[in-house]
């Protein structure tokens, strides 16, 4: 067996179906649908760091470097012919005024030679332009609906983000917390990518109407990802 | 004749009036000060030492005459609120008596605003204060003028200040305080001290060390350690087995502190007395998570002499003079010598009567540490901690706020910086790192200079650049990083449905505050003690830990213990090593503690002064590795993780370890004795220096002690804000995470001066790593290893902490892939 294609594979999961359409959940976070060729993320909330700054909190000005590497790292495995952004992509308002130069260029390349969609959230309702790409409140794609903010009456089958879980498991006397995936039978609530995006514990009562009994947890590990029983999450 | 009185007519009257005759330390504290002279004042409890530091402030007030206001003349600092209030009422009597023209007033957190404003426009003549509330004053705007009159400092419990990063912002605080009022003195009021030059240079400044009056020590104290008919345990924490002896030595005495160790052994101890309590005798409890009122209750009551008993920790350990105190009980091992000396200090506040204290080590390791403290008390040794070097964010929060003040000019703020001691070898880079730090984040990648909180003026003075940043200064002043604290909540859980989460209902009583750390190492169905009871752990539902009252006899599983505050001084552990060393002074042990070290002789072997021990050994199917380096639970606990890390390696599989302050196991899957025995294993690589550098870097990305090591820094320099209480109500993920900060700090910026103050810290903070790194050097070519069958009779004490204690070194999809492993057919569906 090949050596690196065994890697190439452990950083994604196995595929599961909402309808007729097949995704695997990314390592990094992203969702992949192999069908259309197109790369989901969610919460990517750039230039985060910038907007504390802006109120004098001089959180470190990596963020979105980071996030940007942690998404190009994904784009690398995948080679999307199409990437959706899930709503919040953006900090607020400001950040196409604060983002610098090299993460923007940074951006810039990896929009080049595909198509690049911004959906809108709470945070960014509008996208600036500068920002390249295409702008849309919702998506439909092979019969699933994409949007920022999971709505639990849609009857359909939808991924969302907005919600930016995570989930905490507890073995041996150690408590770990990690960025999920919330995977039910309709439905995927997919993680935040940003790096300074924080985690909503799944026990929330906020997932309970969207997720029901039979969900499961796929929570990001250091080198794959682990879906977990949602029995054995616990609450913060 | 006799020498004329150094001392005002009205002084001289009023001591003869009350019997007492001026002490010569109180006469030549008085001298040093009328030569403007900076003085350290050595001196046990009950020496007048309060008393001798205020002398030459009321001396020269009285002679400054009525109606002369010369603004603030006395400045006095106290490590607790409650010490600057129960100064002020004791000055008061001596200045009412005389009618002395002396204004007196406090100055805390619960002075009022309008007070407080009046304070800055009309001062006191001495006004009484805490550190926190000196770095306010520094920082404020009518600094200059206010303390431009000042000409006396009075330090109180100074040795007790200077261990902390507290310490490190007085200090700075002091140094302002002395370009602001170049003739200003100090006076230092300290316990007796290992090395009273530490404290000299930190009150004098790093080039001009203040003088030493010295007191000596009044009689010596009466201590006995428990000789319990009971039998004295292996292991533990609780002290049970003594219970009924300690109730009565407290009937048997007027008034006794019952000192532990923790908050979670009072609780305790405390319900263990109330147990046995078939008088009705008034025992109350004292500790920091208790209500403030409840607290103020009990210390009213014991000054009242209403209390029989009093079950405390640390928050009773300073000078206040709550009552008539005939015996101090310790519980547990004291831990350190100095400390010791300080809490029997808490009784018989007279200097010539001797005081009475009674140790009660809780296990068999705890006996001989109470022997070699109680040997370190006879002969006044003491393991007061070497000084400190001066935090980096603390710097940084002191920059600011001179910043917030009048505003510097940063060569002259560095050389000012660097008269403070613990900042004496501050390097000029470093500074500047922090002063670029506080203006814009200090990060290699300038992109927040428009967002800059500190500019530089016309006149190239360094000022906060907006009235918010002055705000948000005086927010988050301070040293002391709280634990995050949840609500203790009655409430109950009920079962949830096949692949269901259980749901939790509250609505019960709020019972306190327990640390959230505590609370995440439990689950559900867990018991502990908490306010006086047994309680059943449901979960936690936003900012409360909801729990359900154990059925009645149910016992405790959670050990209370909580050995992370105070780790074994360094000095009383190399005791304890030289008493295990010398079997011919066994004799004037206990028979079981000394047949117990015969019998590890016999089976294993004891370790010479300077040996490491470690023993291997198979038990259950798995195999046990077991190190007795007596260097603290702290630094056994950073070797444990390290340890496993190195054994993964060597494809032992590790599965965990324990560890208490005298010694570390850890157990595996793969058979260590046999690895050793072929060569495969080599104890003295595995335990070789090199284990603190790319082991301890690799360990440190992901530890969660240093990501809270991180998190204290990050508030201390003023990165994140602190939370305030009601803040949290939208819930706990809103605020950033300092752990996704530490991350992405650490990848993209690893010599950040904020990282910088944060290894520092580890290095004696949570993780000890200074400690472990001098075992290192101490052990290495001396590492004896004993095979053994079964454990050995010292290796079952540290054993038997397995259990809850139990950590895995912190490979995280280790303990994911077990979580995945669990996944169940339900799920899949």
């Amino acid at each position: 067996m090949n050596v690196a294609a065994t890697v190439a594979v452990s950083r994604i999961a196995p595929a599961f179906m909402l309808g007729r359409l097949a995704a695997l959940p990314d390592i990094s976070g992203a969702l992949w649908l192999p069908d259309e060729r197109t790369l989901v993320v969610a919460d990517l909330h750039l230039e985060k760091g910038s907007a504390y700054a802006a109120r004098g909190v001089f959180l470190p000005p990596y963020d979105s470097a980071a996030t940007l590497a942690t998404l190009a790292a994904a784009i690398a495995r995948h080679a999307p012919a199409r990437i959706i952004a899930l709503g919040d992509s953006f900090h607020d308002g400001g950040a196409e005024t604060r983002i610098n130069a090299a993460d923007l260029a940074a951006l810039r390349r990896l929009q080049a030679g595909r198509d690049w969609l911004w959906v809108t959230g709470n945070h960014d309702p509008q996208i600036s332009g500068t920002m390249g790409g295409d702008t849309a409140a919702t998506i439909m794609l092979s019969g699933v609906t994409l949007r920022h903010e999971p709505d639990a009456a849609e009857k359909g089958f939808e991924i969302a983000g907005h919600l930016h879980p995570a989930a905490k498991v507890r073995m041996r006397g150690r408590a770990l917390r990690r960025r999920s995936f919330a995977i039910s039978g309709r439905r995927c609530v997919m993680p935040a990518m940003g790096a300074y995006a924080g985690g909503l514990n799944l026990r929330d009562a906020a997932f309970r109407p969207l997720l029901g009994v039979g969900f499961s947890a796929h929570m990001l590990g250091d080198a794959r990802l682990f879906r977990i029983d949602p029995r054995l999450l616990l609450p913060d | 004749m006799a020498a004329p009185s150094p001392l005002p007519p009205a002084f001289d009257a009023w001591f003869s009036s009350r019997g007492w005759s001026v002490r010569p330390h109180q006469l030549a504290l008085l001298k040093e000060a009328r030569a403007g002279r900076s003085t350290l004042l050595v001196a046990p409890t009950g020496a007048g030492k309060t008393l001798a530091g205020f002398l030459p402030s009321l001396v020269e007030l009285a002679e400054r005459g009525r109606g002369d206001e010369g603004g603030l003349h006395t400045l006095y600092i106290s490590p607790l609120k409650a010490l600057a209030v129960d100064i002020a009422r004791n000055l008061e009597a001596p200045v009412r008596e005389m009618a002395l023209p002396i204004s007196i007033e406090t100055r805390t957190g619960d002075t009022s605003a309008a007070k407080r404003a009046r304070q800055i426009q009309r001062p006191p003549d001495i006004l009484l204060t805490t550190p926190e509330q000196l770095a306010l004053l520094v920082s404020h705007r009518d600094a200059a003028p206010f303390f431009a009159s000042l000409r006396r400092i009075v330090l109180d419990e100074l040795h007790a200040l200077v261990t902390s990063k507290r310490g490190d912002l007085l200090a700075l605080d002091l140094a302002r305080l002395k370009t602001l009022a170049p003739q200003v003195s100090a006076v230092g009021l300290s316990a007796t001290v290992r090395e009273p030059a530490d404290l000299q240079l930190y009150l004098g400044g790093a080039t001009t060390p203040a003088g030493l009056v010295t007191v000596a020590g009044g009689a010596k104290p009466r201590i006995g350690i428990l000789d319990t008919a009971r039998k004295l345990p292996i292991a533990g924490h609780t002290t049970l087995h003594a219970m009924a002896e300690v109730y009565e030595a407290i009937r048997s005495h007027k008034l006794t502190l019952v000192f532990v160790n923790t908050r979670m052994q009072a609780e305790f101890a405390f319900q263990a007395l109330w147990n046995l309590n078939d008088d009705n005798l008034p025992i109350a409890l004292h500790h920091g998570s208790l209500d403030a009122q409840q607290r103020r209750k009990v210390e009213a009551a014991m000054a009242e002499g209403r209390l029989k008993a009093v079950v405390c920790t640390a928050t009773l350990d300073l000078g206040i003079d709550w009552g008539d105190v005939d015996l101090v009980v310790n519980l547990g091992a004291p831990k350190g010598a100095s400390r010791l000396i300080q809490r029997i200090g808490r009784s018989n506040h007279r200097m010539d009567e001797p005081s009475e204290a009674l140790l009660v080590p809780s296990n068999r390791f705890e006996l001989l540490e109470c022997r070699a403290a109680l040997e370190a008390v006879h002969e006044a040794a003491q393991d007061t901690p070497p000084p400190r070097l001066g935090a980096l964010d603390v710097l940084a929060q002191h920059v600011l706020g001179v910043a917030c003040s009048d505003g510097f000019e940063a060569d002259a703020l560095y050389e000012e910086v660097r008269t403070a001691s613990p900042y004496a070898e501050l390097a000029r880079e470093d500074f500047d790192a922090v002063v670029n730090f506080v203006a814009t984040g200090g990060y290699a990648l300038k992109s927040y200079e428009r967002f800059a909180k500190l500019r530089q003026d016309k006149a190239g003075l360094w000022r906060a650049s907006h009235a918010r940043v002055i705000q948000q200064y005086r927010m988050n002043v301070g040293t002391i990083v709280e634990a995050a604290m949840l609500k203790v909540r009655l409430g109950r859980a009920r079962a949830g449905k096949a692949g269901q989460p259980g749901i939790i209902t509250r609505g019960g009583r709020i019972l306190g505050e327990i640390e959230e750390y505590f609370a995440e190492t439990m689950v559900a169905g867990d018991t502990f003690i908490f306010a006086g009871e047994v309680l059943r752990f449901e979960g936690i539902v936003e900012n409360e830990a909801v729990c359900s009252r154990a059925a009645a006899g149910t016992d405790p599983k959670i050990p209370s213990y909580d050995g992370g505050k105070f780790p074994l001084s360094t000095f009383l552990a190399a005791r304890v090593r030289a008493m295990l060393a010398s079997p011919d002074l066994w004799h004037t042990l206990p028979e079981e503690v000394s047949s117990w070290l015969h019998a590890q002789k016999l089976k294993s072997r004891l370790p010479k002064p300077g040996e490491l021990l470690v023993e291997t050994f198979p038990r259950g199917g798995r195999f046990f590795l077991v190190a007795y380096p007596f260097e603290g639970r702290l630094a056994h606990q950073t070797l444990g993780m390290l340890l496993t890390r190195r054994l993964e390696r060597a494809r032992m599989r590790p599965l965990g370890f324990v560890c208490n302050d005298y010694g570390m196991a850890c157990w595996a899957l793969g058979d260590i004795t046999a690895a050793i025995a072929r060569g495969a294993l080599d104890l003295d690589e595995l335990f070789a220096q090199d284990m603190l550098g790319d082991d301890l870097e690799a360990w440190m990305a992901e530890s969660a002690l240093m990501k809270r090591t991180f998190r204290s820094c990050a508030i201390i320099g003023g990165l994140i804000e602190r939370r305030f209480p009601g803040q949290e109500k939208s819930g706990r993920q809103v605020t950033i995470s300092t752990d996704l900060v530490y991350d992405v700090l650490r990848r993209h910026e690893p010599d950040h001066i904020l990282l910088k103050a944060a290894r520092a810290d580890a290095a004696t903070g949570l993780l000890d790593i200074r400690r472990l790194g001098e075992m290192l050097t101490r052990i290495s070519g001396r590492i004896v290893h004993q095979p053994l069958d079964h454990v050995s009779p010292l290796g079952v004490s540290v054993m038997l902490e397995i259990g809850r204690e139990a950590v895995y070194g912190e490979a995280a999809d280790e303990i994911l892939a077990e979580a995945e492993a669990m996944l169940t057919e339900e799920a899949m569906a």
